[in-house]
């Protein structure tokens, strides 16, 4: 923008450099003062939830901002972590992330695989099958995936869960991956098919290793979603013995209601390995997300 | 095409007819290994009980054994004559427009102040209006149980604060606010999502274009509504879908913070579902809810990418 008003020689109603620099000094104050009001009001609630976390409800309810003043409650943190409950939580809770990540994922590259690559007779039916899934989220279908479950005999285990979790997530990650592999220049693959290479030998050494940023984006995406899942594990599962941590949180929440800063304890332990996966994983969550046009 | 094999030395003299004979089946073969397992749990966990719930619901049935009672239509007439199903579709339906008109308006400034020029700490910026979308569902209720909670909320301190004689509300127990408490707080946590895929769009915008604008003498604003917005077309098309889509969803956050109270008025479709269908086992009734639902979304989906996004498709491929 400079260049072009300097360039222009015999001008004299251009604004003089000065004050171009200031008024966009005062642009980006704005900006500076808009984007600090709006991260405030994001990280208060959450910044409340740790400091309510690491005090006595009593002085948590009487300042909701205040400092430990009779010294950080670790109490607190010790309560959860030696119940046996929470652990049995965690436990179920990794179980069900990494079955519906690995099935998921596996599943869901075969089938790009295929919808990418081979070409065969009902190949584009097929495909708009799996697509038609993607009209129906979770939600919206819960019921009759319960009528479902109940009938195959799978209510109360954890195979309940990871089954239909997987089937909901095919259609989405199937597209995803789709439109990564038929990036990848068909060149290679004749390459590899004159080396004396298989269709799935290209698939396994050749395809999947040049498509991890996508195939990580995708489990990431899995991740996430399985990590989090409350509505489905509420509705499959009766036995506590089974219940990830979102439902355990609820049945603490349930028992402890009153003692608030407890609940808030709970909420930070489950709240920084999350904080830290987001740090490590960004990059694959915005590509996931935006089907890897945001860099940067 | 692509399992022409060139060989210099043939193994052994194969016919033609069965050497692609075997590569046929070896072919399908592939195929079956690859597609079938993936098929068949989204046939049998997605695809088939969708198509049985409409069935189901033409029954009075409370799920166990097989369903005998048979009603016809009578489901259908029921949920349509109950007030609080109206009531859950069109709060589903203020969720829906709340969210167009000011969820994503908010995600696109902020993406405009985000993702333009070169402003120090603007990937700190991104990772913190970010981080909501990846809190869970019930963490996310959880802290605003407290935030708007009636007496120590920490929102009705801060309105103290600002506000002289400001009297407490009680966000989630008054009729006439719960509903927008809790759009407050979906909004909260969906923002971010929206504000990363307004990024995505703003970075594939060529800068000369906007740069084309200021020459030919256009000022901020109008580069802003003639040049970036109808660039951006795709995204802001995407999002409104997906918008919708979300907010005909919602239940998780609904149903921890109100269980879809008081009275019915923050009742959503998918509260009502699980409150009249699942707990109550009347599970031919649900199957009804649900069948009404598929329709609304199949409705405005398809609808939606016939007559909206179609363009983008065409272009794309």
């Amino acid at each position: 923008m400079i260049n072009y008003a300097t360039a222009t020689t015999a001008a004299p109603s251009q604004p003089k450099r000065w004050q171009i620099n200031s008024r966009r000094l005062l642009i980006n104050i704005l900006k500076y003062a808009i984007l600090t009001f709006v991260a405030l009001i994001v990280l208060a609630p959450t910044l409340t939830a740790v400091l309510g976390g690491i005090r006595t409800t009593g002085e948590f309810l009487a300042e909701p901002f205040g400092l430990p003043k009779s010294g950080i409650q670790w109490q607190n943190f010790e309560r959860i972590l030696t119940n046996p409950a929470f652990w049995n939580a965690f436990g179920n809770s990794l179980l069900l992330t990494a079955g519906v990540t690995t099935i998921g994922v596996t599943l869901s590259a075969c089938l790009a695989f295929v919808f990418s690559r081979i070409q065969f007779l009902g190949k584009g039916l097929l495909f708009n099958v799996l697509s038609l899934g993607l009209l129906f989220p979770l939600v919206v279908a819960i019921l009759p995936i319960f009528i479902q479950i109940r009938q195959i005999g799978l209510i109360n285990s954890l195979w309940g869960v990871i089954l239909p979790m997987v089937a909901f997530s095919l259609p989405g990650s199937v597209v995803i991956l789709r439109s990564f592999f038929m990036a990848i220049p068909t060149e290679l693959e004749d390459a590899a098919y004159i080396d004396g290479c298989s269709t799935l030998g290209f698939f396994r050494f050749i395809l999947l290793p040049m498509a991890r940023p996508a195939i990580a984006a995708v489990a990431t995406l899995q991740v996430i979603s399985a990590w989090n899942e409350y509505f489905l594990p509420l509705l499959v599962l009766n036995d506590p013995k089974l219940w990830p941590l979102p439902l355990g949180i609820m049945q603490f929440q349930g028992q402890y209601g009153s003692e608030w800063a407890l609940i808030m304890t709970y909420i930070t332990i489950l709240i920084i390995p999350v904080v830290v996966f987001y740090i490590f994983t960004q990059r694959f969550i915005v590509t996931g997300l935006t089907g890897g046009e945001l860099k940067g | 095409m692509s399992s022409v094999r060139f060989r210099v030395l043939p193994r052994a003299a194969l016919s033609f007819a069965e050497h692609s004979l075997r590569r046929t089946t070896e072919k399908w073969l592939t195929i079956a290994l690859l597609t079938l397992p993936g098929m068949i749990i989204f046939l049998m966990f997605l695809l088939i009980p969708i198509f049985q719930s409409s069935y189901y619901s033409l029954f009075k049935w409370n799920g166990f054994g097989p369903p005998t009672d048979f009603r016809g239509l009578s489901n259908y007439i029921d949920l349509f004559k109950d007030s609080v199903f109206i009531r859950s579709i069109l709060n589903s339906l203020i969720l829906m427009s709340s969210s167009l008109l000011l969820q994503l308006p908010l995600a696109l400034g902020l993406a405009l102040l985000v993702g333009r020029g070169r402003l120090f700490g603007r990937q700190l910026f991104r990772a913190i209006l970010f981080i909501p979308y990846i809190f869970s569902e019930v963490i996310t209720a959880l802290i605003w149980l407290y935030v708007l909670h009636p007496n120590m909320g920490l929102m009705n301190r801060v309105f103290e604060a600002i506000i002289p004689n400001f009297k407490y509300i009680a966000w989630l127990a008054d009729r006439n606010i719960a509903l927008y408490a809790i759009f407050l707080v979906l909004t909260w946590k969906y923002f971010g999502f929206y504000m990363i895929l307004y990024m995505a769009g703003l970075q594939s915008i060529p800068k000369e274009l906007e740069e084309a604008g200021r020459i030919d003498g256009c000022n901020e604003f109008q580069v802003l509504r003639f040049v970036t917005i109808p660039l951006l077309g795709r995204t802001i098309r995407l999002t409104i879908f997906l918008s919708v889509l979300g907010s005909f969803q919602q239940f998780v956050v609904v149903w921890i913070l109100t269980q879809g109270g008081p009275v019915n008025a923050t009742s959503t479709i998918a509260t009502y579902l699980y409150k009249y269908g699942i707990q109550r086992f009347a599970l031919g009734y649900g199957s009804a809810v649900a069948v009404v639902l598929f329709c609304i979304t199949l409705f405005f989906s398809l609808g939606y990418q016939r007559i909206v996004m179609y363009q983008d498709y065409v272009l794309r491929d």
